[in-house]
């Protein structure tokens, strides 16, 4: 039996103090509250007082309230059981499935050795041109989509995991609003991959702090599975809630804010997780691709920002679809050789007539006169965005790369598009393409 | 006598300790939680509590438990066997821990950084009865492509005379090879290492030289224009994605020096992997052996313990000047000195000291400059030289030079490579800004010729911007020139594919001789009746130097495309005597030509806001896709 404090000395935000004594650093404890009790976490200890992070808010927590110790850190049941099922953010069942308590595993483990790592070289394919095509998703990446309020990005993760070939989708929402989560669950029910998904949601409407072990947990289970050799995707969405929630427990802490009221350790706190992402030499992978929602659409913003120093890349979502420029797959060359012959010079050749195109649209908005040359590279572009970049697209790779030769053949002579004649010769589509283009475009 | 103590407080990496009797600031401690030994440094001392930064996770500590005082400093082995192995901040070496311990890294865990067991052939330089000083030589064993020689440890003061040496014969590091007397009397057995204190400067050397000589990363804009001498200091910020990696995996590969120490500090994983899985299958040209025999990489990734990230610079930079001390060129590269400076950040701020600028703590300046002065290049004492170049990454937040980190790095360098984003989105790589980056060293390309690119290079960014505005047709074809000789000099010398065997690397000879030809060009006077020809022609000059640019040096091909651009040169190219193309000379005639040029420099910023644009040689070599 383990003792039982009652001594609360301090309630400040999430965060209490409490007198104890032998308790260790990261232990959790229960915290008994008016609405039932509350999960907490050891974040400081000084002396005999104990700061205790509250995940279910200090509200009501009276300075009697008792503290009960738990001996442990935050563990979470790891076993194929866990497959379709849904968690809250401290791990417990959303659903009505039973509560697990076989097999716990600790959720923050240790970091993976850099020489045990490999370089990657597996391509998930999601189905979506701007991915597939121009940049690439590749097994046990991290990348995070840069978007805005507003933008479909929840179900763009939906898409990308019901189209991607991987094992086992872990889902971790914090902060989502509820209509989010019940439109991701039906989307994974509908599309047939809630069987091999585990969702962890946090929802809006819940504290806050509970937030904090989202990815923790996700990432934990992640970890475990491809240990046992299964790929996994892992996604989060939305990682600024995240960071909002470090935000508010710092600020509770009365540490030093560095940038906008941020901790000056939200560098390490992402890249702590991010890093999570791995290909185990003689096991399966740990891919992450996660939602960055940028205040005021500003890259510049500390979440972003550090998230983009963090990340192997990043995909621009604005306006509906995946931006071409700016958008980056940093492992991408890693896979993109061994795909299709074409598939380097279509992606390099494409991206820079859109470039064109969009300087053309530029000089037309200024009330320049257009060239032959501009009205092509303004077909082109109409073209391009209407069949590759549009976000409902849904082609694999192979249908991607001939829809690009059918673009470019129906806009531009074979010397102009700037591809090497060797490709010219083996891919350039015959005319009855031309016409059919023309026709669509008529 | 060992002082104890018990940990009072935690909060997170940073505990405190009661303890009793004496203890050094800066020593080295051992938090002991069952059979783990987790390895921490007094960061302060108050009355009888002091702050400790603990190199390992903290979870589970609590209050009580015992940790023991060394009595010693952080400091790593010095020796042979540092080549080509991978260390994390503390110099465990990696793979051994894996070998050991598996896929993770577990806590407490140590391994000595040089093998106890390997055997190395020891050739004795000196005979019993010389007398001998810190850092002068015993005798040499073969390391890689060097003869590793073995010093007197650095920390030994005074003269000492050479009782004992040991023969030639292969000796462990740990085995005893000479016994030392000093001026009393007392002796002193040396083995082939010793440990020094990591954030102590090295200084046992004759003096310290200016840095003059070109240090060669044979990376074109580096060389030509922004250089870095041996024994100088550079610094290359940039946003995200501008490609800093690629650049410092770069110079890493190419840069002729003797050895590389790339100190991968707070950054991504997957980054040092591909230099370790790689650089072992990489053969140096120079050389003809694995690029992975003349590199060390230390590597404390963004996942790894943050306390550990702090020190694993000066780890890195330790070593560097241990083979500094053989005569041997160094170059030492950092990657990212932003995420070294965070990790200070986090310690200041459990420390609860005063900040300063974005949280940064107020010492930030003082800490960064005494780094960047541990670089230098040094007369030793038996006359040799050596030198250690360090180079060092800046993540700056959002990509805006001016904050903190960045602008004291500027204030201690010796050359600012600074990357734009407007440059990498056009993908020009490498994406060092031609009109922010600046060098005080010499390049072996004269200071005049560099200042009359930099004028070329900052009016035709002038012109572009105009023409944005005006069009091509409000632009005069003398201005048109400019423009587009700005942009050939841009597109076929500044940018450069680093992925391409020959474009990758350009040699000092090959650097000179190629200039020599672009400053005809640039020079040249050229008569065109429209823009329509004068691109054209531009077009096709950037073509056939492209096709130079992947010809081998001194090859034949290299030659039948030499004369080919010089057959077009001629072709188009006026003599000065009948020039007709008065206003384009006047163009280039100094005195306006200065007055805007420092406009333009001083109105440029890095900041955001600029106009994103493409040039129009976008469609150029895309260095990220094309190999």
């Amino acid at each position: 039996m383990r003792t039982i404090y009652n001594k609360i000395r301090r309630v400040s935000g999430n965060v209490i103090m409490v007198q104890a004594e032998g308790v260790g650093f990261g232990e959790l404890a229960m915290v008994a509250a008016p609405g039932g009790s509350s999960l907490a976490e050891v974040i400081k200890i000084e002396d005999n007082r104990i700061f205790l992070q509250v995940f279910g808010g200090s509200s009501g927590i009276s300075t009697g309230s008792e503290v009960q110790f738990l001996g442990h850190g935050l563990k979470v049941a790891f076993s194929e059981n866990l497959l379709g099922r849904v968690f809250n953010g401290i791990g417990e069942p959303r659903d009505k499935g039973p509560r697990f308590t076989d097999n716990l595993i600790e959720i923050t483990g240790e970091p993976v050795n850099p020489a045990k790592r490999v370089i990657p070289h597996k391509m998930i394919h999601t189905g979506i041109p701007m991915i597939d095509l121009f940049n690439s998703l590749v097994e046990s990446q991290k990348i995070s989509i840069f978007t805005s309020a507003g933008e479909p990005y929840n179900a763009l993760l939906s898409r990308v995991a019901l189209q991607a070939q991987v094992d086992i989708i872990l889902l971790g929402g914090m902060g989502v609003r509820f209509d989010d989560y019940l439109f991701l669950k039906n989307a994974l029910e509908e599309g047939g991959a809630l069987t091999r998904s585990i969702l962890f949601i946090h929802t809006a409407a819940e504290p806050v702090a509970e937030c904090l072990m989202v990815p923790d947990l996700c990432l934990a289970v992640a970890e475990a599975f491809a240990l046992e050799g299964k790929n996994v995707l892992v996604l989060l969405t939305d990682m600024t809630n995240f960071c909002d929630a470090l935000k508010e427990v710092a600020i509770s802490m009365e540490q030093v804010p560095a940038n906008r009221g941020y901790p000056g350790d939200l560098y390490s706190q992402l890249a702590a997780r991010y890093e999570k992402a791995v290909d185990f030499e003689e096991a399966g992978s740990v891919t992450i691709l996660s939602v960055t929602t940028m205040p005021g659409n500003d890259v510049t913003h500390p979440v972003p920002d550090n998230t983009g120093y963090i990340t192997e890349g990043q995909y621009y979502l604005n306006n509906g679809r995946i931006e071409p420029f700016g958008s980056l797959s940093r492992l991408k060359q890693l896979v993109n050789k061994d795909s299709r012959e074409d598939h380097r010079a279509i992606m390099d050749g494409m991206v820079h007539l859109y470039a064109d195109y969009q300087e053309t649209l530029e000089k037309k908005a200024m009330g320049f006169r257009m060239s032959a040359w501009d009205n092509k590279l303004l077909d082109y572009g109409t073209a391009f965005e209407r069949e590759l970049l549009d976000l409902s697209v849904n082609i694999p790779l192979a249908a991607a790369l001939d829809r690009s030769w059918q673009i470019l053949s129906a806009c531009f002579k074979p010397q102009e598009t700037g591809l090497s004649s060797e490709l010219i010769d083996k891919f350039w589509p015959v005319n009855d393409e031309k016409s059919k283009v023309d026709q669509d475009r008529a | 006598m060992i002082t104890d103590g018990i940990i009072y407080g935690i909060n997170k990496n940073m505990i405190t300790v009661e303890f009793k009797g004496d203890i050094r600031q800066n020593e080295v401690a051992h938090v002991i939680i069952g059979d783990q030994r987790l390895k921490s440094e007094v960061v302060r001392i108050r009355e009888n509590l002091a702050d400790l930064q603990v190199f390992e996770d903290t979870k589970g500590l609590k209050r009580g438990d015992k940790v023991e005082f060394s009595g010693e400093l952080l400091t790593v082995q010095l020796g042979p066997g540092l080549l080509g192995q991978l260390f994390d901040g503390l110099q465990n070496p990696l793979h051994k821990l894996a070998e050991q311990y598996g896929q993770f890294l577990k806590r407490g865990k140590a391994v000595a950084a040089l093998s106890a067991e390997q055997l190395w052939l020891f050739s004795p330089a000196l005979k019993p009865g010389a007398v001998v000083r810190a850092g002068e030589t015993l005798g040499t064993v073969p390391e890689a492509l060097f003869e590793h020689q073995i010093m007197v440890p650095f920390n030994l003061t005074g003269i000492y005379e050479v009782v004992e040496i040991a023969d030639r014969a292969e000796y462990r590091v740990n085995d005893k090879i000479a016994l030392l007397k000093d001026g009393k009397g007392n002796l002193r057995p040396l083995s082939m290492n010793f440990f020094w204190p990591v954030r102590q400067a090295v200084n046992i050397y004759q003096e310290r030289l200016r840095p003059v000589e070109p240090l060669i990363s044979q990376i074109r804009i580096i060389d030509t224009m922004f250089p870095v001498a041996k024994g100088g200091t550079f610094c290359i910020p940039g946003p995200f994605g501008a490609g800093k990696t690629v650049l410092q995996q770069l110079t890493s590969r190419n840069a002729q020096v003797d050895i590389v120490i790339i100190a991968a500090c707070g950054e991504r994983a997957g980054e040092v992997v591909e230099t370790i899985r790689q650089f072992p299958q990489i053969t140096d040209p120079l050389t003809g052996r694995s690029l992975m025999e003349r590199t060390i990489i230390v590597g404390n990734t963004s996942s790894m313990p943050v306390a550990a990230r702090e020190s694993s610079v000066y780890t890195a930079v330790t070593m560097a000047e241990y083979y500094r001390q053989m005569g041997l060129d160094v170059l030492l590269l950092a990657d990212s000195t932003s995420r070294w400076a965070q990790a200070m950040r986090e310690r200041s701020g459990r420390l609860e000291e005063i900040p300063g600028e974005e949280a940064f703590p107020a010492y930030l300046e003082s800490i960064i400059a005494s780094f960047y002065e541990r670089a230098g290049l040094v007369r030793l004492r038996d006359g040799r030289t050596g030198s250690v170049t360090i180079g060092g990454t800046v993540s700056p937040a959002g990509g805006n030079f001016d904050e903190p980190v960045t602008q004291a790095t500027l204030k201690v360098v010796g050359a600012f490579h600074g990357l734009s984003r407007e440059r990498s989105d056009a993908r020009h790589y490498p994406a060092i800004d031609p009109l922010t980056s600046w060098s005080r060293y010499q390049s072996f390309i004269g200071s005049e010729q560099r200042e009359m690119i930099i004028k070329l290079l900052s009016r035709a960014n002038e012109i572009e911007q105009m023409m944005k505005v005006v069009g091509e047709e409000g632009t005069s074809i003398a201005d048109f020139l400019i423009y587009l000789k700005g942009l050939f000099f841009d597109g076929v010398y500044l940018q450069q594919n680093g992925f391409d065997p020959v474009d990758g690397a350009t040699s000092k000879e090959r650097q000179s001789h190629v200039f020599e030809l672009l400053e005809k060009i640039i020079s040249g006077y050229f008569a065109f009746d429209n823009k329509d020809e004068a691109r054209a022609f531009f077009q096709k000059l950037r073509l056939s130097f492209l096709n130079l640019n992947s010809a081998v040096w001194d090859s034949d091909d290299f030659s039948r495309y030499e004369n080919q651009l010089a057959g077009l040169i001629s072709e188009s190219c006026q003599q000065e005597e009948d020039a007709i193309d008065i206003t384009n000379r006047q163009a280039f005639m100094e005195q306006d030509f200065d007055s805007t040029f420092i406009r333009a420099r001083s109105t440029r910023t890095l900041k955001d806001g600029m106009p994103l644009h493409h040039g129009d040689d976008y469609r150029g070599e895309d260095a990220d896709d094309l190999q």
